[in-house]
């Protein structure tokens, strides 16, 4: 399973990578494979205020619906529209063309709930 | 939990090929291997392979067992002959469904019974609970494993893996063949919409079938593509679009109810009035209009404002790339052509009542 160390994670197997004005969401290689193929993604609208373990987006399969978390409170300011048009990139991609969305984080916004990359394995292993 | 589910002849093979086990009807069985959209694909297009052994297997024999079985089936069995099957419904008296199965007469007073897993003993029981005498219902079920071989390719694979020992039967047939390890029923039906086949055998000789069918190249698919592919053609499923509540006028499947036939069936009496009343709800197919998220079972199904129905199965369609649905409606919105709305998360997406099958050959 593919765990970058350079990105942090919520229990609920989404990631965040920050990037200096906004943070890129997406789900984990671990959940895209568990999900199974991804047939359908709704994103939430830009300009919304989310807090950490809002439910923002959904991710659908052939099989089941699955709620999606943002990790950290902040402004949703970009959505990845080439992943509403082809939802597979979550599969092939999760942590590169499949990411979900922006989030605009305030600065000192506290992520010591999330975890590094090995903490995220023993989780889920 | 698991120790207490049902396993087919098959469990260990279905692990070493990663499969996604989940619980069907007490069995412990495959939701998928390398993914639904891959299997569905391998039917549609080639052959894939399915372990219906969890499907229930009921032999009716003894004098007289043919006039009496079709008094308690839909169906007009006096139309079949030796070697020859039909699909067929086992009704209450109050006309709901108890199953729908495949019935092959493989004599004038032995037929072969091919139930829903999820039915077998409460079929049974219902069976016998109506048998006369010299009648005898016997469930074969644990004695059986089985295989739907299933796709454009599967009768090249059939006469593969057979060295052509054996014909195929014509559809909606049976043959019985002797092999090394015992006898083998090949059946011509299928839950898919595609050609194929049906292979019934000892449990033990299941493993050995498996292994040839997938070296002749059939994918192996699991019940995720199943439930994608019957659903694409509008087959009902029962526990889902079949129920006690409802008839099979209701869902649609007039065709496979013999009102005229000579002795009636159990139920019977119930439909006839259903059908000259008129005015009862239909098994509607729906089809979703553009892009947008999957219906599910369950969702409501809205005219306007006016909560008509849910569904009560629904998917993706992986050929179509639409969502597909079916859903119990009132009879004047069953109209191909009707639009329709489905909500999905508080939102009512629009569609479409459509002809069934959802995808036209």
């Amino acid at each position: 399973m593919n765990i970058p160390s350079d990105l942090k994670y919520a229990e609920s197997h989404e990631w965040l990578a920050e990037d200096p004005d906004a943070a890129r969401v997406g789900i984990t290689d671990h959940a895209q494979s568990e999900l199974s193929d991804v047939v359908y993604v709704e994103l939430p609208e830009v300009g919304r205020r989310v807090s950490a373990k809002e439910s923002v987006a959904v991710v659908e399969s052939v099989k089941a619906a699955s709620d999606i978390y943002s990790p950290a409170p902040g402004e949703i300011v970009e959505v990845n529209d080439k992943v509403e048009q082809d939802p597979s990139l979550i599969n092939t991609d999760p942590y590169g063309e499949g990411w979900l969305f922006k989030l605009k984080m305030e600065e000192g916004t506290d992520l010591a709930g999330l975890f590094d990359g090995s903490g995220y394995e023993s989780l889920i292993d | 939990m698991a120790g207490s589910m049902k396993e087919s002849p098959l469990h260990a093979e279905h692990l070493r090929l990663g499969g996604r086990m989940v619980d069907f009807a007490g069995w412990d069985m495959p939701v998928q291997y390398a993914g639904i959209l891959r299997e569905h694909e391998a039917v549609r297009t080639g052959a894939g392979v399915f372990d219906i052994s969890h499907m229930g297997e009921v032999i009716v024999r003894g004098g007289g067992s043919g006039k009496w079985l079709n008094g308690m089936l839909t169906n007009d069995l006096d139309q079949l002959g030796d070697g020859e099957g039909q699909y067929t419904l086992l009704l209450n008296e109050a006309g709901g469904v108890i199953d729908d199965l495949i019935v092959y007469r493989l004599g004038e007073d032995e037929l072969f019974l091919v139930v829903n897993a999820a039915r077998v003993e409460e079929d049974v029981r219902w069976l016998r609970g109506f048998a006369v005498d010299g009648v005898e219902v016997d469930n074969c079920s644990s004695a059986f494993g089985a295989l739907a071989i299933q796709g454009p390719s599967a009768v090249d694979l059939f006469h593969g893996i057979t060295a052509g020992e054996v014909a195929l039967p014509k559809r909606n047939g049976i043959v019985r063949w002797n092999d090394e390890d015992g006898e083998v029923m090949i059946c011509r039906t299928g839950y898919t919409g595609e050609d194929g086949f049906e292979l019934f055998c000892g449990s033990a000789a299941t493993v050995k079938w498996f292994g040839r069918v997938l070296r002749g190249g059939g994918e192996p698919c699991g019940l995720g593509a199943r439930d994608t592919l019957r659903l694409e053609m509008g087959f009902p499923l029962n526990g889902s679009d079949l129920s006690k509540e409802r008839t099979p006028l209701q869902a649609g499947l007039g065709f496979f109810v013999r009102l005229e036939k000579a002795g009636g069936f159990v139920g019977r009496d119930v439909l006839a009035a259903e059908k000259e009343a008129g005015g009862f709800d239909r098994l509607a197919a729906i089809q979703m209009e553009g892009k947008g998220p999957p219906p599910r079972p369950r969702y409501g199904v809205f005219v306007g404002e006016e909560r008509i129905g849910e569904l009560t199965s629904g998917t993706m369609s992986p050929s179509l790339g639409l969502g597909i649905g079916l859903a119990y409606v009132p009879e004047e919105n069953s109209k191909v052509g009707t639009d329709v709305a489905v909500e999905v998360r508080g939102r009512k997406c629009p569609a479409k009542v459509v002809k069934k099958p959802f995808l036209k050959r």
